[in-house]
């Protein structure tokens, strides 16, 4: 299968600057430092990291959003970067958002059927003012809103009718990538389910590529074919999401692992390895593997020479000179993940080390 | 139970506004004994933060209304005076909010904001209360806490600020410390370390906590007990492992199934709750789910479900209307993973004979102060006319038996 899109080396770094009249800069944040994936026709990939890693700017950077620094983002064989005007417009047409504050990504002084009608507008598709709000309400209905609720305002929606609000107008010119930032973070948990079944269905049903970006990793082990760990701008590891959750490589994917709670209170009381401190400032990344100030494995070499992303045994891709091996995935992470029965996991309590938090 | 650091007796909270009165509390009882935690998990609206605000009072205003009583240590919270209440909150009962950046303020160094706390309660200079908040900063992890107190919120990471008000919250040693969301503003890796921390500070300090959260997740990790929460009431009470061996409430198993877990299938359906949260202003008639629950009868959009125990347990409480025969079936269904249809099917199997006894039911309507007869006895009448199949006699009688207090006493 060919990729629909192809990110090579994509590098976004936001200047800081000081003084008011001859600014100079400073420094800058390295938002995104190097970061190249592809995505094939169909699949859904997702993006996984905490805050500041740089998850939402490579979604902007991949919608054109934001111009990168530096890097090349390949859209069907467009460099999507190199586009201006009306074939910016033309590639915008194939490549739509769902943000994640469905409050504050609808005007709040526009009915829900000019909110949707946007993109037709823009495009000038479909104008016929009758025809418009046809396709306007066919995409209400396929949406699971009612499409008598036309003329209200997005004031009169609850959260996860926002976000379905939100997701009609992506999915109206069609596209062939639909990226979602956050899509159900902002919603009770009991309509979480609701958006995301929607989005799987459109999927399904559209034929969608899409790249879901999320922090909750498993939401993002129920949506996505493929995985990729982001740590302060850089891809640390990218793999099948069955072969993430069940072998990860990168310590940092297994400590992500490790912290998600589980609702089932035999497994929660589990001996856990925590990640210690914060991220570190992306204006200021540590040197070489920007993990070895958190990392339980890091060694002499973690601070001198920067891993390359390598296959490793397993399946998976990641920048690590001590990758995780079966035995310390078994003991660090005793909840036996995706397929693996819970009676089958090792009841040995975990050897490794237990560091007091922070 | 006497022995117990807090009850919540019958809390009925309400606020007057122009759309109409707000039930953002109807009836709630709950007991923390001393050391353990309580976890209530609802969603947004359900009532969990307005119950926790109004232990410590923080509720009270000309529009709102508060009956009930919240007992801590024998005092009644609800009736206390300003002054008293004021001794008791920030110093026996503690709180830590959801969101650290608004609760902390930004004009003030952490360590300014750490002393008055400690000020406001006991007779300490302020070294001394400098050097305890210094002690507190380390205590909960945070690393050269003598530069730090220095410091302004905003120069605190989020994880940070959180563990500052986690030492704040600490600072008069509280024997109650209420955690509003603690972890939801925090990632997945923070919030790891935040539960950790709470956890080691209670077996150190051996305070009691509720912990308020809408992730059930959380609560496995760190809560004793758990009441569920819905439309400002507790639909299911009971231990940590009955809410997740064997949920009674259609709710609960909705919260269950519709989030992705790490332990189950990759490809396993999720399963959302239809519907929405219910408006407290216009809330449903008979049992609150009902519009949203798939296996609803006829009779429980008037039927109003209390609180009864569940078979076997003392500390299970559930609010459903099922026979809990039918409940234990549909649950096997949902652990076999049975598709929704299907296990609307299995319940109904069983209603047939439940429907026709629950015909001459007296109507339980909403009006405040009707006489709470009628309903008792009808839904004693119509879940005690079915024949138990598989398990054995259920028991719906103790209503209002001591230590089990009832939902709701109307």
């Amino acid at each position: 299968m060919t990729p629909l899109i192809e990110v090579r080396d994509l590098v976004k770094h936001f200047p800081i600057k000081r003084g008011l009249i001859f600014q100079r800069e400073v420094g800058a944040v390295k938002a995104v430092d190097g970061v190249s994936f592809d995505v094939l026709q169909g699949e859904t990939l997702g993006i996984v990291g905490e805050t500041g890693c740089g998850k939402s700017t490579t979604a902007r950077l991949v919608c054109r959003l934001m111009d990168p620094t530096s890097g090349s983002i390949t859209f069907e064989g467009r460099d999507v970067g190199a586009q201006k005007g009306d074939k910016l417009k033309a590639l915008h047409r194939d490549m739509q958002m769902v943000f994640q504050d469905p409050y504050s990504s609808l005007n709040p002084r526009k009915t829900i059927g000019s909110i949707i009608a946007d993109p037709f507008i823009i495009h000038g598709l479909y104008t016929g003012a009758g025809e418009r709000k046809r396709r306007v309400q066919d995409l209400m209905d396929r949406v699971g809103l009612n499409p008598e609720h036309y003329n209200r305002y997005p004031h009169e929606f609850s959260g996860g009718q926002r976000q379905r609000i939100g997701v009609a107008r992506a999915i109206a010119l069609e596209p062939k990538l639909l990226v979602a930032d956050e899509p159900v973070s902002a919603l009770d948990v009991s309509i979480q389910a609701q958006v995301l079944n929607l989005l799987r269905d459109l999927q399904r049903d559209m034929g969608l590529t899409l790249i879901f970006i999320a922090h909750d990793l498993s939401v993002v082990r129920h949506m996505c074919d493929r995985v990729a760990v982001m740590y302060l701008g850089k891809i640390v590891e990218m793999a099948p999401s069955d072969v993430l959750y069940t072998s990860p490589r990168h310590p940092y994917t297994g400590a992500l692992l490790a912290a998600v709670p589980v609702p089932d209170p035999t497994g929660g009381k589990r001996e856990r390895q925590l990640l210690t401190g914060d991220v570190p400032s992306p204006a200021n990344p540590p040197r070489a593997c920007r993990f070895h100030t958190r990392c339980p494995k890091a060694q002499e070499r973690c601070s001198q020479e920067e891993p390359l992303l390598e296959g490793k045994p397993g399946g998976s891709v990641a920048a690590c000179h001590f990758p995780l091996t079966d035995d310390e995935v078994a003991t660090r992470l005793p909840l036996a993940l995706s397929g693996r029965s819970r009676s089958a996991e090792p009841t040995a309590s975990a050897p490794a080390p237990v560091e007091p938090a922070n | 139970m006497s022995d117990a650091l807090l009850t919540v007796e019958d809390l009925r909270v309400s606020f007057h506004t122009d759309d109409g009165v707000v039930h953002a509390v109807d009836g709630i009882s709950y007991q923390v004994q001393p050391g353990k935690t309580l976890g209530i998990v609802g969603e947004s609206g359900s009532g969990k933060t307005v119950s926790s605000l109004t232990t410590i009072g923080l509720t009270r205003s000309r529009r709102s209304r508060i009956e009930g009583r919240i007992l801590f240590e024998g005092q009644d919270i609800v009736t206390m005076d300003d002054d008293s209440l004021r001794q008791v909150r920030g110093n026996d009962v503690a709180m830590i909010f959801q969101d650290p950046l608004s609760a902390l303020h930004p004009f003030y160094r952490v360590g300014a904001q750490l002393v008055e706390a400690m000020q406001a309660h006991r007779r300490i200079s302020r070294s001394a209360a400098r050097d305890r908040a210094a002690e507190l900063l380390d205590l909960v992890g945070i690393p050269d806490p003598k530069r730090r107190l220095d410091q302004y919120p905003h120069e605190f990471s989020g994880g940070m600020r959180q563990r500052a008000m986690i030492a704040m919250a600490l600072s008069n040693e509280p024997k109650l410390l209420i955690a509003d969301e603690p972890t939801t503003a925090l990632d997945v890796t923070v919030q790891a370390q935040i539960l950790a921390l709470l956890e080691d500070l209670q077996a150190r300090l051996g305070m009691a906590i509720i912990i308020i959260t809408h992730d059930l997740g959380v609560v496995a990790e760190i809560a004793d007990e758990i009441a569920v929460m819905y439309s400002g009431r507790i639909v299911e009470r009971g231990s940590s492992d009955e809410i997740f061996n064997s949920p009674q409430h259609p709710y609960t198993w909705g919260l269950l199934r519709s989030i992705p877990r790490l332990d189950s299938p990759r490809d396993e359906e999720l399963v959302p709750i239809s519907g929405r949260p219910p408006s407290l202003i216009n809330r449903p008639s008979g049992c609150h789910f009902h519009p949203r629950c798939p296996y609803a009868r006829e009779a429980h959009k008037r039927v109003d479900p209390r609180l009864a125990p569940v078979d076997g347990s003392s500390s299970h409480v559930v609010a459903c209307l099922l026979e809990s025969s039918v409940r234990e079936r549909v649950w096997e269904g949902i652990r076999a993973g049975r598709d929704r249809d299907s296990l609307v099917r299995i319940a109904s199997a069983s209603a047939e004979p439940a429907l026709e006894s629950a015909t001459p039911i007296a109507v339980a309507e909403e009006s405040e102060g009707s006489d709470p007869r009628p309903a008792e006895s009808a839904l004693a009448r119509e879940e005690g006319d079915v024949p138990s199949t598989s398990s054995p006699a259920p028991v719906h009688r103790p209503f209002g038996r001591p230590g089990v207090p009832t939902e709701d006493d109307r």
